[in-house]
């Protein structure tokens, strides 16, 4: 799945919130010996997944470097939009004042949504139905008080600016998408915490998409994993992305650098793209970097990069994921309990 | 008095509180936060649009611990006075913060974020407050 004219990335942003809480508290409170990460992010009470995706654009067209007014696309791509109906695209392009000549959309796919929404903005530039576009995937995930998913389901975002070529910071090589109907994890329309099929989340759901997206992509563009030097999974949790590297024959030292699920959790629609984001800050020109999504429900987008000269004048011009990672508030059980919105006064 | 929960209000002011818009007095050279049509100081009508530095400095803070009914669930929050880089001053929020480890003098930086829900079934609203400088 390739576009016809040559596109990539002009600018990307992330952004992730202050507060965080360790595993170990969350343990504490429902008197379990062992857990899955270290600590995950949690959004403030004035935050939601418009306003993180925000804070992730403004990045972006920071790095960008160019007048918002020529961003004719804005697609966010979210699972915990703060209205069921009312999107959260326009008040994110009124905020960065790129209204009113816009194709604006939010979308859902469970975890997979803001890679599509980077696959759709793909198009339309390579396309030359617009110049420039920019795409987010952002969440604030919730689980359930003492489901396994409290552990990890975290908040934060990321946002691309996609535009020609010649001007890009990471030329998009090629991308491939694999869908299914596999019902391994769903939130029913009023229900505020989802459910999931537990072991079924795995084998049929999270392996099998993104091994087939991944084999997929290679196939079709001729690559093997030894040609990437870096490799960004969607990360519920630290286990299942390691694996899912051995499995397809990637080493360790490539899934390292965008692997970040074990201190901010998981950011769901915005994992595999802070994943992304977290590499674009540190990697050197000419590398190539291989990104692969999961959705729920289910399907996974695989997308190659190779980096260009510009990457490195542009980096600096925003926060690297890294200075997001080390401000931190702590908050204990009780606290994120009421930033969640689990306890009412 | 304007309508707390007013839709008109919110919408009409959305570039002004979420793109930090802000007056100066073509008269006398105030600039003020938010944008509006008569100058604060000499009562000049020759006002233009600003777009306002996004980073300045905490002058004054106080925390708020018994707010009005729509913001009781921030409490406890910081209400500040922040000086902009260009010498305007702002009356904001101050966000991600520790309200007792907050020091007046710091750097600031604006943000994009919720400002108050008009009950559980109205909009939303956003706006500019600000967090120490990342």
């Amino acid at each position: 799945m390739k576009t016809s004219r040559q596109v990539g990335i002009v600018g990307y942003g992330a952004y992730v919130p202050i507060y965080r809480i360790k595993n170990q508290e969350i343990a504490r409170v429902w008197g379990k010996s062992t857990w899955p990460i270290k600590e995950k992010s949690v959004p403030g009470l004035d935050e939601d997944s418009l306003t993180m995706a925000y804070e992730a654009s403004y990045n972006a067209v920071k790095r960008a470097q160019i007048p918002p007014e020529e961003i004719e696309a804005v697609y966010v791509g979210s699972e915990s939009p703060p209205y069921a109906v009312k999107p959260s695209a326009t008040v994110i392009a009124e905020a960065l004042g790129i209204t009113p000549r816009l194709i604006a959309i939010d979308m859902e796919f469970a975890c997979r949504a803001g890679t599509t929404a980077l696959q759709s903005v793909i198009g339309l530039v390579g396309s030359g139905m617009i110049k420039y576009g920019l795409a987010v995937g952002t969440d604030t995930a919730q689980g359930r008080p003492g489901d396994a998913l409290e552990f990890t389901a975290a908040a934060g975002a990321a946002a691309f600016i996609v535009g020609k070529g010649e001007e890009a910071l990471a030329e998009i090589e090629a991308t491939y998408s694999y869908v299914t109907d596999t019902p391994d994890f769903w939130r029913r329309e009023g229900q505020k915490y989802p459910r999931h099929g537990g072991r079924f989340t795995g084998d049929p759901a999270y392996f099998k998409h993104i091994v087939e997206a991944a084999r997929g992509l290679m196939s079709e563009a001729g690559l093997a994993p030894q040609d990437f030097d870096y490799v960004v999974f969607h990360q519920p949790n630290l286990k299942f992305p390691l694996r899912v590297a051995k499995r397809l024959g990637f080493s360790k030292e490539q899934v390292s650098a965008g692997l970040l699920s074990g201190i901010i959790g998981n950011t769901y629609a915005a994992a595999s793209m802070i994943g992304l984001a977290a590499v674009l800050d540190k990697a050197k020109p000419g590398e190539r970097i291989l990104v692969v999504s999961f959705g729920s429900g289910a399907g996974s987008d695989a997308i190659s990069l190779v980096t260009t000269e510009l990457l490195e004048q542009k980096r600096s011009l925003a926060p690297l994921v890294e200075s997001y990672i080390n401000r931190r508030i702590y908050v204990d059980y009780a606290t994120y309990a009421k930033f969640r919105g689990k306890i009412m006064r | 008095m304007v309508k707390a929960n007013s839709i008109p209000r919110v919408w009409r002011e959305r570039t002004i509180k979420y793109r930090l818009i802000g007056g100066k007095c073509k008269k006398c050279g105030k600039s003020f936060y938010p944008f509006r049509r008569i100058c604060p100081r000499c009562g000049s009508e020759e006002i233009e649009e600003v777009h306002l530095p996004r980073e300045g400095k905490l002058l004054y803070y106080t925390v708020i611990r018994a707010p009005p009914s729509d913001f009781e669930e921030y409490a406890p929050y910081v209400v500040g006075i922040v000086e902009l880089k260009d010498g305007t001053r702002v009356l904001a929020q101050i966000t991600d913060v520790v309200e007792d480890q907050l020091e007046e003098g710091v750097d600031v930086e604006a943000v994009f974020r919720k400002y108050r829900e008009q009950g559980k079934e109205g909009i939303i609203e956003y706006g500019i407050k600000f967090r120490p400088k990342t």
